[in-house]
């Protein structure tokens, strides 16, 4: 499928020397072949996490295989596990720490809404502190679909209109926080 | 080999005085504080440690839990003992077939419940399975705090194979949810036992061939061996277990000492550190592999026929499928079992099983009724972290991600 | 490498002549012991003076060296006693377990002597008790909450105590500042359910999630939470 911000322009002139495209594409190519990983594991999805960077299901196969755990090398912090109310403002702060342009994942039904721990202590999903781009069901989620949410995420990523946000001051807001 | 190093202070105070300065003169060190966590990748997950430095050198050490805490005690006190497995799963999600086991022994034992053999041995052998899966992460997890990195793959691809056989088993990878109260929600698969010989048979010579990457590996051992030491009586006063007693020479196995589920049958040895350092402990772990591995293949050699459930049990475990759907009488039954949950007696059991991270006991408090009254977790990770402010002052702060890289926690069973 | 001690599968059911002795043994040594009910170990309430000189004994004579658990028990809202604080000790030699009970003598403002000079283990142990049942173990040398944050008002263990919580502050009040995030009762609606066995009334005994059944029979403690929930 072609969408507008994937059109490539084409010379024949200059045919394989050069090629003509626009700079959303070109950032956002880059972008979404090299996120890398801010591998948030806060419980029993991180074990899940850490098996997608194994050899089985190769993560690097999407190029996010470099999991940097200093946030400010990081691009997507994927949040791995039941956010308690003590871990929040850790969570926010090591969000808060990235550089933008920056996605999150949320990694499990603990991640999204609380999952299986409806208690005092666990926060009703971590779209309460931080904004969430790609939501992965499951208790834990299979490997495949921690692919599938990085696919989807790396889709929303092509669309978005990368230079407008580069050149003004105040980007827009990616998400609504709850 | 122990560290050989000169405190700071001392350093100063043999260091020559700078011309000028009166003699006799001392430094001052500043001590710094230094937060470790609650998300840094060697401390396996959410634990945090607030440290004291004097150089590099600890001063104090203080462990901040509870960022996993999600309330699993309570959540239990309000719901039928069968909803509450799921929830054990997800104590050491390492080795959730192990705390399910746990658990349902518990439970067992306050119903006054005997299950069937060959309910005992799936156990076992899923237990067994479970210590493999957890040794083999904690193996790799400390190789990579100590800066090997391989170990880790090897480990984790092993650990993928288990999990299909786990999957094979009970729908999920990790999170099982396998045991009832009184059985198991399943009957081993066609042809599964024989996967699971095949399995250990190509297991063995890969685990060897992971250990040597460790075991006589230079800057391991100059970064494991003496360090981290935890003699015999500290072990004991902070209530250790596991590998991290064992380490340290108390040869205390709950799979010996106080057999359950049949484990008494099984012929395996206890292997015991002498020193107690982290190398001590992760030679435990690595021989505590190679005797699961005799087990399961016992265990596959003699594996009883049978009911997979307590048949008798009829207010216990649910009947199966096929009768609730034909018979009045077990269709009641089972809605009974379902809503209101297995009935129990009221009286108090304290049951402790050997659990890969250590002795994870169960303290289940019953007024009688469908519900726990209380339900107490006794996390072995917890206790063996207690020691952590006794062991790292005086450590260097490079080795403190070798000691908890060798006490091999969970936070998920830590922090409940 | 070394194989542990063999022991027979006798050991698991505990024989009554043992608690029999362990009661004899600690009356001998002046502890004012009585046997407690129990399914399985030998289990004894002590006064709560005389704990920390019942486990010393336990320990040095009895062999019984390791402290397996501390723990607290609340016998619900309005029971007396209330509290009771709970020990298990294990023995690495003998490999049996006794229970050691006391019972708090407050309901309102619990305490326990500590035993942390007898085993270093309990402090932790004790400490967790302290933040999730409020009971004060006296002599402690460092009593503060372990799993919950130094300010959490509540103990959420103690049974008037709602599942889904309460409404408070969360920890660091630039987080709410900036999100509007707090600590919110969790919604209860999706379960589990459990029916309420032996109960008459039809309504009452539906099966329904537990934390919320008390709503029908006294108010729940923050009915404002309770709302923001339902909204
Ligand atoms: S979603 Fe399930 S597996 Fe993931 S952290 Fe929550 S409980 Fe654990």
């Amino acid at each position: 499928m072609v969408t507008a911000s994937t059109e490539l322009g084409y010379n024949s002139k200059v045919e394989g020397d050069v090629v003509v495209t626009r700079a959303d594409a070109v950032i956002n190519w880059i972008r979404t072949n090299s996120m890398w990983p801010m591998p948030m594991g806060l419980a029993c999805c991180a074990i899940e996490l850490m098996a997608v960077g194994g050899a089985r299901f190769d993560i690097a196969r999407f190029g996010a295989e470099v999991m940097r755990f200093s946030p400010r090398q990081a691009d997507c912090m994927i949040v791995a596990g039941t956010v308690t109310y003590k871990m929040a403002a850790h969570l926010r702060r090591v969000y808060d720490q990235m550089c933008a342009p920056k996605w999150v994942i949320a990694m499990g039904a603990c991640a999204s809404t609380g999952g299986m721990y409806r208690s005092y202590a666990t926060l009703q999903g971590v779209d309460r502190i931080v904004p969430v781009d790609v939501y992965v069901s499951g208790c834990p989620p299979r490997p495949e679909a921690l692919l599938d949410a990085l696919m989807k995420l790396q889709a929303k990523v092509k669309r978005e209109p990368a230079t407008q946000r580069l050149f003004s001051d105040d980007a827009p807001p990616r998400a609504d926080l709850h | 080999m122990a560290t050989e190093f000169t405190f700071p202070d001392s350093a100063a105070k043999a260091a020559k005085l700078p011309a000028g300065l009166p003699e006799g003169t001392e430094f001052q060190t500043e001590k710094m504080s230094l937060s470790m966590g609650p998300s840094h990748p060697s401390t396996h997950g959410v634990l945090r440690l607030q440290m004291e430095l004097d150089g590099e050198i600890l001063t104090k050490c203080d462990p901040v839990l509870g960022y996993l805490h999600r309330g699993d005690e309570k959540i239990a006190e309000n719901m039928t003992y069968n909803q509450f497995v799921p929830y054990t799963d997800r104590l050491d999600y390492l080795a959730p077939l192990a705390n399910n086991m746990a658990y349902a022994i518990a439970v067992e034992r306050l119903a006054k419940l005997e299950v069937p053999a060959r309910c005992q041995a799936i156990r076992v052998l899923t237990a067994e399975m479970a210590r493999i899966s957890a040794h083999l992460m904690g193996l790799g997890a400390f190789g990579l705090d100590v800066g090997a990195w391989s170990v880790l793959l090897y480990s984790l691809h092993e650990r993928e194979k288990l999990y299909k056989l786990f999957e094979e088993l009970t729908g999920a990878r990790f999170t099982t949810s396998y045991t009832r109260i009184g059985g198991v929600t399943r009957d081993v698969p066609e042809g599964w036992l024989g996967r699971v010989n095949a399995f250990c048979d190509q297991f063995l010579p890969i685990l060897e061939e992971t250990l040597t990457l460790l075991t006589r590996n230079k800057i391991f051992m100059d970064r494991t061996v003496g360090v981290g030491v935890i003699s015999k009586a500290d072990a004991l006063a902070y209530g250790l277990t596991g590998p991290n007693l064992r380490g340290s020479g108390v040869p205390l196995d709950l799979r010996k000492d106080r057999p359950y589920s049949g484990y008494e049958q099984y012929e395996f040895d206890v292997p015991v550190g002498s020193k107690g350092d982290c190398y001590d402990r992760y030679l435990v772990r690595g021989e505590e592999m190679r005797q699961s591995v005799r087990i399961i293949k016992q265990v596959i050699a003699k594996f009883p026929d049978g009911p997979w459930y307590a048949t008798d049990a009829k207010r216990i475990f649910a009947p199966p499928k096929d009768r609730i759907l034909t018979s009045m009488e077990e269709l009641i039954q089972n809605f009974m079992i379902v809503t209101e949950g297995p009935q129990m007696p009221p009286g108090e059991v304290y049951f402790e099983a050997e659990n890969p991270k250590g002795i994870l006991g169960f303290y289940v408090v019953s007024k009688g009724g469908g519900v726990p009254w209380r339900l107490k977790i006794r996390s072995p990770s917890f206790c063996n972290l207690s020691i952590l402010p006794k062991i790292c002052v005086g450590c260097l702060i490079s080795d403190v991600v070798s000691i908890l890289g060798s006490l091999d926690f969970v936070m998920g069973e830590c922090d409940r | 490498m070394a194989s542990g001690n063999d022991q027979s599968n006798a050991a698991a059911v505990t024989s009554a002549p043992e608690a029999g002795n362990l009661l004899g043994f600690l009356r001998n040594k002046g502890v004012a012991a009585t046997e407690r009910p129990s399914s399985d170990h030998p289990a004894f309430n002590v006064p709560a003076g005389e704990v920390v000189a019942t486990l010393q004994h336990l320990r040095d004579e009895q062999a019984f060296d390791l402290l397996m658990d501390v723990t607290a028990i609340d016998w619900a809202e309005g029971a007396s006693p209330r509290f009771t604080v709970v020990y298990h000790l294990l023995s690495t030699t003998r490999s049996a377990y006794v229970r050691i009970a006391v019972n708090c003598a407050s309901d309102t403002a619990p305490s326990a002597p500590s035993v942390v000079s007898v085993w270093p283990g309990a402090n932790w142990h004790e400490r967790e008790c302290f933040d999730l049942m409020g009971i004060k173990f006296e002599g402690h040398p460092d009593l503060r909450r372990i799993l919950m944050w130094d300010e959490y008002p509540y103990h959420p263990l103690r049974k008037d105590f709602p599942l889904a919580g309460i409404e408070t502050a969360l920890p660091d009040a630039d987080v709410t500042a900036e999100t509007g995030t707090r600590v919110l009762a969790a919604p209860m609606a999706g379960g589990p359910f459990v029916a309420t066995s032996g109960e008459i009334n039809l309504t009452e005994a539906e099966p329904r999630a537990k934390d919320e059944s008390w709503a029908d029979r006294r108010p729940r403690p923050d009915q404002e939470g309770l709302k923001q929930v339902r909204e």
